[in-house]
C-alpha cells in the first residue's frame, strides 16, 4: 500500500466508528518503489493530502529522508519539493504489516502489499 | 443461462481459476477494456489533468490498465483475493484493497476526481450471506462511495442488470444516496453490443449524455458475457488504441482540448500478460 491510499483510507465502515481516521501504521516490511514522476499529478493531490498524516506516516516507517513538515507555499512550480512529496505518496510501500482503526483499536492486516478492510458480520 | 452471481458468492466465484481468464482470455481483456475506456470517456475528466480515480470490483487489474494508459492513478478495492493475487502479479500502478463495496468504501471526504466499475455492480443485487439485505447494502455502498468523491465528479459503473427491477432498484438506492443522473444505454438495439452504464453526477443534474448507437455496433463488439466466450467470427474488434483515437477525435470535434497522440497512446503494456 502506497502513503497516498493510508491518506485517503479510513476505518468509519466499521459501526460505531466516526472518524477512523488516521489508521495508524505497523510495517514490517516496507519498500521503496520506482515510480514515474509526474509533477502535475503530485501538484494536484497537495491540496487533498492531509500533510500532517502524510509526514507521520513517512517518520513511522523511517524514509522522511528530508520532506518538509508544511507544504511551501507556490509548490506547483517548487519541483524539488514536487519530488519528495511524489516520493513519500507513491514510492514507499508497506508490503506487509498493520492498520489499527483509532477509535476501536480494530487491526487491518496488510499481505503482499494488499490492506485486508473486509468486516465481519458484527461490525456492520 | 445462469448467471455467475446466482452461482457462488463472489469472492468464490472469483477463484484462480476465474482469475486466470482475466489475464490469458484476450476476448475478455478487449471487452473489459474498451468497456472501460467508454465509462472513462463519461467520468468527463478533463482530458489534460491526472486524477486519481476508485475502481470499484477492479479484479485483476484490466479496467485499471486502460486508467494508467490514460495517464490517471487508481485506488482499486476488490473482494477476492485471487483476483487481486493476479492484479499484483501483473504490478499494475493502481493500489489495492482488499473490500466489500457492500459494506461502503472506506475513505475520507472527497478523496478521489472520479470512480468507476466495470462489470461488479450486479453483484451487489444478491443476497450471499443470511445477513444480506441488498437494498441496504447498495445504500451503504451509493452512499459512502458520495461521500469519497471530490465536488462535481462523477462515477460511472458498467453493469449487466438482470431485469427492469434491478435497474429501478439500484438507481432509486443511488438517488436515494444524493447522486443525480441514471442509466446510459450504448448500442440499445443489439442484443449482443448493449451495455448499461449508471452514470452518477454529484455536482446538480445535467442531462444524462446519450448513449452510442447501435449502427456502429455492426463492428462486432460482443458485449454478452453469459456462457462460454464464442471464437471470434472473422470480425475485427478495435483495439484500444484506435478506441482511444477514436475517442479523442470526437472529443476534438466536440471542441475539446485533447492530449496530441504520442506513441504511447493505447500502447499495450509489453511483457505484462
Ligand atoms: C467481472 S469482474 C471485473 C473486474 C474488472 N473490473 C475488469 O473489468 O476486469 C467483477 C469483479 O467484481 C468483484 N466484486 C464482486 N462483488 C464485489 C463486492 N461486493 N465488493 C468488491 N468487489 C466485488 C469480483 O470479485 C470481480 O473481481
Amino acid at each position: 500500500m502506497k502513503l497516498l491510499t493510508h491518506n485517503m483510507l479510513t476505518s468509519k465502515c466499521i459501526r460505531g466508528v466516526n472518524v477512523g481516521y488516521p489508521l495508524s501504521i505497523n510495517a514490517s516490511d516496507v519498500r521503496v518503489a520506482d515510480v514515474d514522476f509526474n509533477p502535475d499529478f503530485i501538484s494536484r493531490m497537495i491540496p487533498k493530502i492531509d500533510w500532517p498524516v502524510l509526514y507521520n506516516a513517512v517518520e513511522r516507517l523511517g524514509h522522511v529522508e528530508d520532506l518538509p513538515k508544511e507544504t511551501p507555499v507556490n509548490y506547483e512550480s517548487n519541483e524539488d519539493f514536487l519530488k519528495k512529496a511524489h516520493h513519500a505518496l507513491l514510492e514507499v510501500e508497506i508490503i506487509h504489516g498493520e492498520l489499527v482503526c483509532p477509535e476501536s483499536g480494530r487491526k487491518f492486516p496488510i499481505n503482499n502489499g494488499i490492506p485486508n478492510m473486509l468486516l465481519n458480520e458484527d461490525e456492520i | 443461462m445462469s448467471r455467475p452471481e446466482h452461482l457462488a458468492p463472489p469472492e468464490i466465484f472469483y477463484n484462480e481459476n476465474e482469475a486466470k481468464k482475466y489475464t490469458q482470455n484476450t476476448r475478455i481483456m478487449e471487452i473489459q477494456e474498451q468497456m472501460t475506456a467508454r465509462a472513462l470517456e463519461l467520468l468527463l475528466l478533463s482530458d489534460d489533468i491526472p486524477s486519481l480515480i476508485l475502481d470499484i470490483g477492479c479484479g485483476s487489474g484490466l479496467s485499471g490498465s486502460v486508467l494508467e494508459e490514460n495517464g490517471h492513478q487508481w485506488v482499486g478495492i476488490d473482494i477476492s483475493t485471487a483476483m487481486l493475487d493476479v492484479a499484483q502479479d501483473r504490478e499494475v500502478e493502481g493500489d489495492l484493497l482488499l473490500a466489500d463495496m457492500g459494506q461502503g468504501c472506506p475513505f475520507r471526504a472527497g478523496a478521489f476526481d472520479g470512480a468507476i466499475s466495470i462489470s461488479a455492480l450486479q453483484w451487489l443485487c444478491n443476497a450471499d450471506k443470511s445477513h444480506h439485505k441488498p437494498v441496504k447494502r447498495l445504500y451503504k455502498f451509493f452512499s459512502t462511495l458520495y461521500a469519497c468523491l471530490s465536488r462535481s465528479a462523477r462515477a460511472v459503473l458498467q453493469f449487466y442488470p438482470e431485469n427492469g427491477e434491478q435497474m429501478e432498484l439500484v438507481t432509486a438506492q443511488a438517488m436515494k444516496a444524493g447522486f443525480y443522473g441514471g442509466i446510459v444505454v450504448d448500442y440499445p438495439n443489439s442484443t449482443k453490443a448493449k451495455k448499461f452504464f449508471l452514470v452518477l453526477m454529484t455536482g446538480g443534474n445535467v442531462p444524462l449524455p446519450k448513449g452510442l448507437d447501435s449502427e456502429r455496433s455492426s463492428e462486432g463488439i460482443d458485449y454478452s458475457r453469459r456462457g462460454k466466450i464464442k471464437p471470434q467470427r472473422g470480425q475485427s474488434l478495435k483495439s484500444v488504441k484506435s478506441w482511444i483515437q477514436d475517442k479523442k477525435e470526437r472529443r476534438r470535434k466536440q471542441g475539446k482540448n485533447v492530449r496530441p497522440d504520442s506513441k504511447y497512446t493505447g500502447r499495450k503494456r509489453s511483457g505484462r500478460f
